[in-house]
């Protein structure tokens, strides 16, 4: 079908992409409850046999593949075979969803009702739901939606049944179980409940994709799940998760279904609910569990404005297309193929580069509001220093610039062209007044919200230069998240300019040698395919010299008079990150003994000596995310080594040489030094 | 019932003439007392005498002239008359399609489809539906001709390319030979789409330089050894109904080649009652061979769908497969004993045992080896009593699921009947257009009441039902204990019983298939059918696959109408089942049809095997599919073949590239 849709090396700007539609505008012209009561008669699977819920775990517990594991167990644990079917039976029992339309009905009635009340509009591309139409129509539908919010998979059911499409089951996180009530309404939503770790568990296993399989392959409904896992906290895609995918495309794979269609979903919130929360989350403060109350206290969210949410479903990915030419099916023909086998290396690295090119998929259709590309600027005169904040002509400027540098970079921008820059920017930043004040015609991010509105002479005391930098990054991370949903417009650019920045000479192949570090460094920050550097640094110098920055000829890469902002800029974009990394090596090099739970409290407390001290410009690198990602890239370099099992279980040995050598590098100190590109 | 048709088929009760002909409801009639017993009379008068020639000794093989051993041949021969391959098959036979020159489709004057000629239950009768079916199915039209070249344009054809030397040798053994242009054509192709669309055309490419036509092994032995001498590529030519590309001449052979038409070895040497073996002469064709053992009383059960035309030789260089193999077996279980010709000399074995352990079986070098190795010219074939009772049957499931399911039950309890046939829905329509026109109100009414009971009151959707066609064969009594457990199996599986006269058009499908893909070419239709053997639990993926992988490649190749794409389970097996494909299109608006048809065959053989299906069930690899062998059987195997091949023929004397 369209697999050369989901990643392509053509102009990004001729990207073609669909028009949006409100479908609020709608729902406040009419009756919520003649909406919620409709006719809902959904085009279905063409080889779609109906069955009942009931119907569909007995299928999973007569399966052979679940009844081969069965036979497997019992031997093992010496029981009959009765009694690990009743496991089975109860592990499916407490994981199964059961759909029911009373219910989405009740949650269209309320839903309507919320959203109108929190978002301004929810658009969504209509031509992408009719391709979603003829994709479930054609074969089985895996949808795959970004994950920024817990409103994303309501949202995905509430537009599915708006559109008279089929409903998706949707594998939720067991942890929604807690929230009694809401738990059970989301079953009967079509949720299906999966623990989050079952490692060791062979029945937990059988029985959980035997049970995805199934509802695949018969067409039951979509399936539904979130690749990155979990919800991103900070805005940028996840690097993907491969189990479900590799679970749902097993039946293609194994020839049980013809085709699988995976629709990559890509939906934007203006602004997050979870915004403040997640920043938090980031800095520390541990993740409340979910509970139902907890729910209801985020009732005061409702009062605010969230301005709109863009949905648009991606080109359905036919994984016949992928697998073609790629994977080798015969590999299937010599074992059974109800016995539960390890994928192949072949298989592993499939999924994982399908996984990948879907994650893109997501990130390009991701619809950017004029307020993300505000939010570089704004992070980037915070760390330069800049007090007294932005004149707002200078700001719209900075903001316009970017505009254009995005557009041709191929971002997918919601700027409204037919508005003066001016009011674009100003009604960006009053719906996010919590993070930004203006104050005489400047602009700056609202980091003194306590101590600036303070009368003088009352108590400061109480505020710890501590506590005060940690509020502060709960501001600056909330920007932070923002900006994220850009930085995989520029990460490639960026990439290059700083691979450009730290070289010794113009010399390309010294510049691609600093790019494809960089590049290998940062490859669990960002989404960067993997294998796909040559790649990456042709698109990256394909669009810099498109855009006038740069010259290239046969050995040499040359800035252009103009490329200086261009570079300027991008260089910025990566710079905390580099800086990040750099102060987790210094870090690192100065532990002597360090277990893996202490590293990201031990190297929190580090950065806020150092940025207390100013040592450290960038606030932002107090993320946990960034600390670990940083951590789990040394270790993949080698530089850290995790000790598994025995006494010193968790332990992280350091190789102090390289997180030195690696340290300098980050810092351009040793450009393109021998031993360390040797060693990646 | 089908006395009035031509010398060359004329047998009276002959069991072809029971399968493919013209006679009425009581078919399988050849169990009437008096009639059975008659022959059985005549065929012990016949074997008595050759007893007594079997009492000279018969001399080594080599050393005989060949004019010797055609005398002694035809003394040696069990019967000999009324042979139905002449030598110059194209005064019988289409040279640019399938089958006899007076038996096709064509649309009469009315527009309706006839079926022409006498030789078969359909000839001389109006399809009524095939018009309406072609033109739905394809969207055809009667208004878009593509008539075919009428006659062969001898100039179009390379003058051949002689070996002198060899010529001169082989003229003074007596051997007929000849080098006209009609007779080289004739066998330069096999039934591939590609080979008969080209001649339609009046496109030749590379033809055999020679045929000759050798009477007996001896022949044989001789034509092989002035071969090797003079450095000369031999072409085994039996049947001439490869589908596989077998007989395409290869463009890079610059030696003169020689085609070695087997088709006058065509004798029943001997027939052995004690043991139950008859002695064969390899080219002797399937619908001679049964007819000739029937006329004895017996028969090798051996029915292949192309049993008209393909040759005993042919059968064993590909590893054939019967449709009634269930009793009779495949012909891996049927052989013998087999006398091949090589470079290296006469390949056979010492004995006639049922069974050896003597290493690996060496008639598994031969079974399959598609001419790279040698001639076959003798095979010793087991042979049964004619079965005393025949009769079809048919078993209608709601969908093709069920019905598949059954067959796998059939195949578990081992009571498969001779023949058990699942057809998909998309056949089954298929079948249903070539119902000839009923003679009388009541049989419609009765097709009607049928078609009510099924769709309307059992509920069946006609978009989804699909048919099994049965065969059963045996004493009587026993017959019709087996046909009520297979019905009552069906039973379990939703299936109804819907009579004989189903059962009995669906195989007559099989033989008149392929006279309709000559009407569809006239018509801007082509297409072709192609097989594979798969395990039980791949067979409902594999069909589905298949099929839309055909259908979207017919798509994405430009192919502007939906083709037809449809299969069938004809065999079971323990382990497994073959499965047949039918795939064709309609080809306007396509500037290179051949090329797009190769493409999608191609796709689909990829499926096949992606989806856990073998390279081929019986049709064999040929030049067509050897691109796959190496990952079919794996390095160590082809190097294997390699090496047989290497030591038997080192100099490539039989050159017809087929399978390595």
């Amino acid at each position: 079908m369209a697999s050369e849709a989901v990643y392509s090396h053509r102009d990004p700007m001729l990207k073609k992409r669909d028009d949006f539609e409100d479908i609020l505008e709608e729902r406040r012209n009419s009756s919520d409850l003649r909406y919620a009561l409709k006719c809902y008669t959904p085009v279905l699977y063409k080889g779609l046999t109906p069955c009942k819920v009931s119907e569909l775990k007995q299928m999973v517990l007569q399966s052979d593949q679940l009844g081969y594991v069965i036979t497997q167990v019992s031997k093992e644990k010496g029981m009959t075979t009765d009694e690990v079917t009743g496991d089975a039976a109860a592990i499916l029992e407490e994981m199964a969803q059961r759909l029911q339309l009373s219910t989405v009905r009740f949650f269209a009635f309320t839903l309507s009702k919320v959203f109108k009340t929190l978002f301004r509009s929810i658009c969504v591309n209509e031509e992408g739901l009719q391709r979603l139409q003829q994709a479930i129509h054609n074969h089985p539908v895996v949808l795959l939606p970004s994950h920024r919010s817990y409103m994303d998979f309501l949202l995905m059911s509430y537009i599915l049944y708006t559109y008279d499409l089929a409903l998706p089951v949707i594998a939720a996180g067991m942890d929604f179980m807690g929230m009694k009530v809401v738990g059970e309404m989301l079953r009967m939503s079509g949720a299906f409940f999966i623990r989050r770790s079952f490692g060791g568990d062979k029945l937990y296993w059988a029985v959980f994709s035997e049970y995805v399989k199934i509802m695949l392959k018969n067409g039951y409904a979509p399936v539904e799940f979130f690749l990155e896992g979990t919800r991103s906290r900070t805005a940028k895609s996840l690097t993907p998760k491969l189990g479900l995918l590799n679970i749902v495309m097993d039946p293609f794979l194994k020839g049980e279904v013809f085709d699988i269609s995976l629709v990559p979903v890509s939906i934007s919130y203006e602004r997050t609910l979870e915004e403040a929360l997640y920043a938090r989350e980031l800095l520390g403060v541990p993740k409340p569990k979910e509970s139902t109350s907890g729910l209801f206290k985020a009732r005061k969210i409702l009062s605010e404005d969230y301005g709109s949410i863009h949905v648009y479903f991606g080109q359905p990915v036919s994984v016949r297309s992928l697998a073609e030419s790629r994977v080798n099916r015969s590999q299937f023909n010599l074992i059974p193929r109800h016995i539960p086998t390890r994928p192949s290396e072949e298989i592993l690295s499939f999924v994982n580069d399908s996984a990948y090119r879907l994650v893109r998929a997501q990130e390009e259709n991701m619809v950017l509001k004029p307020w993300v590309l505000l939010a570089f600027v704004l992070l980037q005169k915070q760390a330069a220093e800049d007090k007294q904040g932005t004149a707002l002509d200078e700001f719209t400027e900075q903001a316009v610039w970017l505009r254009d540098l995005s557009r041709h970079y191929g971002a997918f921008l919601h700027w409204p062209d037919h508005i003066p820059p001016s009011e674009v920017v100003s009604s960006s930043l009053s719906l996010h007044r919590g993070l930004v004040r203006i104050s005489e015609g400047r602009v700056q991010l609202a980091l003194e919200q306590v101590g600036g509105q303070q009368v003088p002479g009352e108590t400061r005391s109480a505020i710890t230069p501590e506590e005060e930098l940690l509020n502060q990054a709960v501001v600056i991370l909330s920007c932070v998240s923002y900006r994220n949903q850009a930085l995989n417009v520029f990460i490639r650019p960026a990439l290059l300019a700083s691979a450009i920045h730290t070289a010794a000479s113009n010399r390309k192949q010294e510049i691609y040698n600093g790019f494809s570090f960089l590049r290998n460094m940062f490859s669990n920050e960002f989404i960067l395919c993997p294998g796909a550097t040559v790649q990456d640094f042709e698109e990256a110098c394909y669009l810099l010299v498109k855009t006038g920055a740069l010259q290239i000829n046969q050995q040499e890469v040359l800035i252009t008079e103009r490329g200086h902002r261009t570079l300027a800029f991008l260089t910025s974009v990566l710079d905390p990150f580099l800086q990040g990394y750099q102060v987790v090596c210094r870090f690192l090099c100065e532990e002597d003994c360090l277990t893996e739970k202490q590293f990201i409290p031990a190297v929190r407390k580090f950065i806020i000596k150092h940025l207390l001290t100013g040592r450290l410009r960038y606030i932002e690198v107090l993320s946990s995310d960034l600390q670990k990602n940083a951590l789990a890239a040394l270790i993949r370099l080698g530089a850290v080594q995790k000790i598994k099992g025995g006494e010193e279980q968790g332990t992280l040995k350091l190789n102090k040489v390289m997180l030195n050598s690696l340290e300098d590098t980050l810092g351009g100190k040793l450009p393109t030094q021998k031993s360390v590109v040797a060693h990646l | 019932m089908c006395h009035t048709f031509p010398a060359l088929t004329s047998d009276r009760s002959s069991r072809i003439c029971s399968l493919l002909y013209k006679h009425g409801s009581s078919m399988a009639s050849n169990s009437s007392g008096s009639d059975s017993s008659d022959r059985q009379r005549i065929a012990q008068q016949r074997l008595s005498v050759i007893a007594g020639h079997l009492q000279r000794p018969v001399e080594g093989n080599s050393g005989i002239l060949a004019a010797e051993c055609k005398a002694q041949g035809d003394k040696l021969d069990v019967s000999s008359e009324r042979r139905t391959v002449p030598r110059r098959r194209q005064e019988i036979m289409k040279w640019n399609g399938w089958g006899y020159s007076d038996s096709k489709f064509l649309y009469n004057k009315k527009g309706q489809a006839e079926f022409t000629g006498k030789r078969y239950r359909l000839s001389g009768m109006i399809i009524p539906g095939l018009r309406e079916w072609m033109e739905s199915t394809f969207g055809a039209n009667l208004q878009h001709k593509t008539p075919a070249a009428p006659i062969l344009n001898s100039s179009a054809v390379q003058p051949p390319t002689l070996n002198e030397a060899f010529l001169k040798e082989l003229k003074s053994t007596g051997i007929p030979f000849s080098h006209d242009a009609e007779d080289r054509v004739f066998r330069s192709h096999g039934h591939c789409l590609h080979e008969i669309f080209a001649l339609r055309e009046g496109k030749i490419g590379r033809v055999p330089d020679l045929v000759v036509w050798p009477n007996c092994h001896n022949d044989v032995v001789k034509i092989v050894e002035l071969a090797c001498k003079h450095n000369v590529c031999l072409m085994p030519y039996g049947g001439g109904t490869s589908v596989s590309s077998a007989l395409e001449c290869p463009p890079e052979e610059t030696r003169s080649i020689v085609s070695l038409d087997t088709s006058q070895m065509n004798r029943i040497l001997w027939i052995d009652e004690k043991n139950l073996t008859a002695h064969v002469e390899a080219g002797i064709v399937g619908q001679d061979l049964e007819r000739l053992l029937n006329e004895s009383g017996y028969c090798t059960g051996h029915e292949p769908d192309s049993m008209e035309f393909s040759s005993l030789g042919g059968w064993v260089a590909t590893r054939a497969s019967g449709m009634k193999k269930n009793i009779y077996g495949n012909i891996e279980d049927l052989v013998v004993h087999i006398k091949m010709v090589t470079p290296q000399g006469v390949i056979e074995k010492s004995c006639q045992g049922p069974r050896m352990s003597t290493g690996p079986d060496v008639h598994h070098f031969i079974m399959g080896s598609e001419g790279t190795l040698g001639v076959v010219t003798e095979v010793t074939m087991k042979i049964r009593p004619m079965p005393e009772y025949q009769k079809y049957g048919s078993v209608v499931f709601p969908n093709f699921e069920m019905g598949v399911a059954c067959l796998r039950e059939v195949a578990r309890q081992r009571c498969a009947p001779a023949s058990i046939r699942l057809m998909d829905n998309e056949q089954f329509k298929f079948g249903h257009a070539l119902k000839p026109q009923v003679s009388s109100i009541f049989t419609s009414f009765l097709d009607g009441l049928k078609k009510f009971y099924i769709t309307k009151f059992k509920g069946f959707d006609p978009n989804r039902l699909c048919v099994a066609t049965l065969l059963f064969e045996g004493d009587r009594e026993k017959v019709l204990q087996h046909e009520k457990q297979v019905y009552d199996i069906a039973a379990k599986f939703g299936g109804l019983a819907a009579g004989e006269d189903n059962g009995q058009r669906g195989y007559m499908l099989t033989f008149v298939i392929a006279y309709l893909r000559d009407l569809g070419m006239d018509y801007y239709v082509i297409g072709e059918s192609f097989e594979t053997s798969v395990p039980w639990d791949r067979v409902l993926d594999i069909c589905r696959n298949v099929k839309a992988r055909i259908v979207r490649e017919c798509k994405d190749k430009g192919v502007q109408f939906p083709p037809l794409s449809t299969c069938r389970v004809t065999q079971t097996y323990d382990a497994g089942a073959c499965v047949y494909f039918y795939f064709a299109f309609n080809y306007r608006g396509l500037s290179d049809p051949v090329h797009v048809y190769e493409q999608v065959e191609h796709a689909a053989r990829e499926e096949i095997l992606a989806n856990g299906g073998s390279l081929s069930h019986h049709h064999g690899v040929g030049k067509l599919r050897k691109e796959w062998m190496r990952e079919t059987i794996s390095s160590v195997g082809m190097g294997m073949l390699r090496s047989v091949k290497d030591y038997v023929d080192p100099n490539n004397i039989f050159g017809n590239r087929n399978l390595l």
